[in-house]
């Protein structure tokens, strides 16, 4: 298969038929990402534009690299950089394309990575430009859902902030492609925006909504949490009584599905207890690990590296 | 009867008449056309006009004037069902309902302060145009303006 994209921008530029070439190809690699060598992108750089904080996506990016035989370029702090004295993203993206083969970027401004794409003469990889897109993040988890249970006839719940987490927006375009049964689990103050639980009917997905994440437990296949953010409650009780109407512990786990997995995409607070995690349904730490494998694929998919 | 008419539709010699423009746009439109007191032509505006087929509607005449593409784009997305008349020398020389462009560059601010697009970076704002009603969609951060579409006018 041909890929129509150089970029990676967003979940939404992709049709089921790339998700699963990529996925299949990521399958190809993750013998690879669990320690080895290979010399597919020896002589590749891969530059890292990091303007915000990032532990998964950046680390999980270099590994990929180097476990391919690539190098990595990093922009270290900004403080170190021409950003304090000004430069335009757009200038940047000009002079670190002419540095590398590809570039990975997270910029706090929505569309950023798409400006990106215009200026560069290289592929940029979206690492997430603020609020928007997170592509690389969705790939991993339906790797994981696909790896860990199954993506066709799936009964997934995702649970906590649905209304800001830009995560949950992509995975659940994403889920729509595959017919998914999608039940939205969350405090009414972070609702799914209405547009987008119309978009995901339209695409062919089964939503429904609940406020009650007990009632959902022991009807799905995947149980994906996410974190609710202190800073989307004015008032710092009603924050306490829905974060802890959302934590998952092992009393939550008695009428579960079998198989049913529990994902995360990391970093948590407190909505998995760590006695969770030695439970056969944990899955949220494999499925950050599975970002090495995926990014593997997309790098050697945008270096133009048969596999 | 006729003596309102007269007054409403002072025949022009040369210029346009916004015709149909959605009721309560008018002084939309006149932004739009950047024109302010110090204009000056002749400029004609009716608000609220009984219209058979609108109910009411605003119309606009502008003296020794007629449009660019551009504010005929900019009308579309305030009032899609507007008419245009060329007057020249007292006749219609041509009449023609405005269209919406499918998309829009560099006409319209992005209602997202977060957006790539309000930021020092060299990018101009575009927006793809859906019809019934008029949406326009930023493709940099993907946020619609449904509503107000004349307040982020450029």
């Amino acid at each position: 298969m041909r890929f129509k994209r150089r970029h990676i921008i967003s979940m939404k530029d992709f049709t089921r038929e790339e998700i699963d070439y990529i996925l299949d190809r990521a399958a190809k690699l993750e013998p690879l990402a669990r320690g080895g060598r290979s010399d597919l992108l020896a002589g590749k750089i891969l530059a890292l534009l990091f303007y915000e904080p990032s532990t998964r996506t950046r680390m999980s990016f270099e590994t990929a690299m180097l476990r391919l035989g690539g190098s990595v370029l990093n922009l270290g702090s900004k403080e170190a950089t021409s950003i304090v004295k000004g430069e335009t993203l757009a200038d940047m993206i000009r002079v670190v394309s002419t540095y590398s083969d590809a570039i990975v970027q997270r910029h706090p401004s929505e569309g950023s990575a798409l400006m990106a794409a215009e200026f560069s003469s290289v592929p940029i990889i979206n690492g997430g430009d603020g609020a928007g897109h997170h592509p690389t993040q969705t790939l991993l988890d339906l790797y994981t859902i696909r790896k860990e249970s199954h993506l066709d006839n799936l009964d997934i719940a995702i649970v906590g902030d649905l209304k800001y987490g830009r995560t949950v927006h992509s995975l659940t375009y994403a889920l729509s492609l595959y017919g998914a049964n999608i039940t939205l689990v969350s405090p009414p103050q972070l609702n799914m925006p209405d547009q987008i639980k119309a978009d995901l009917k339209a695409r062919g997905a089964r939503v429904s909504e609940t406020e009650n994440l007990e009632e959902v437990l022991d009807s799905i296949d995947v149980l994906y949490m996410t974190r609710i953010q202190k800073e989307r409650f004015p008032d710092p009780t009603e924050y306490k009584k829905v974060a802890g109407a959302y934590k998952i512990t092992t009393e939550h786990l008695g009428n579960v599905r079998d198989n049913m997995i529990i994902m995360h995409p990391l970093p948590r607070v407190n909505e998995i207890d760590s006695f969770v995690d030695t439970s056969s349904h944990a899955r949220y730490f494999e499925q950050s690990f599975y970002g090495v494998p995926i990014r593997m694929a997309l790098l050697t998919i945008v270096m133009g590296v048969e596999v | 009867m006729s003596a309102e008419k007269e007054l409403r539709v002072r025949p022009i010699r040369n210029g346009t008449v916004i015709d149909r423009i959605l009721a309560g746009q008018a002084m939309n439109v006149l932004k739009i056309l950047r024109i302010k007191g110090a204009y000056s032509e002749v400029v004609t505006m009716a608000m609220n006009v009984p219209s058979k087929a609108l109910g009411q509607k605003d119309i606009v005449k502008i003296e020794n004037r007629e449009l660019e593409e551009k504010e005929l784009d900019k009308i579309s997305l305030i009032s899609p069902g507007a008419t245009i008349n060329i007057i020249r020398d007292f006749e219609v020389a041509d009449k023609y309902q405005v269209e919406l462009p499918e998309m829009v560059e560099g006409m319209v601010k992005c209602i997202n302060p977060n957006c790539i697009s309000n930021t020092k970076e060299p990018v101009t704002s575009k927006f793809e145009v859906k019809k019934d009603p008029v949406q326009l969609r930023c493709i940099y951060c993907e946020n619609i303006i449904m509503e107000n579409i004349a307040e982020h006018l450029l």
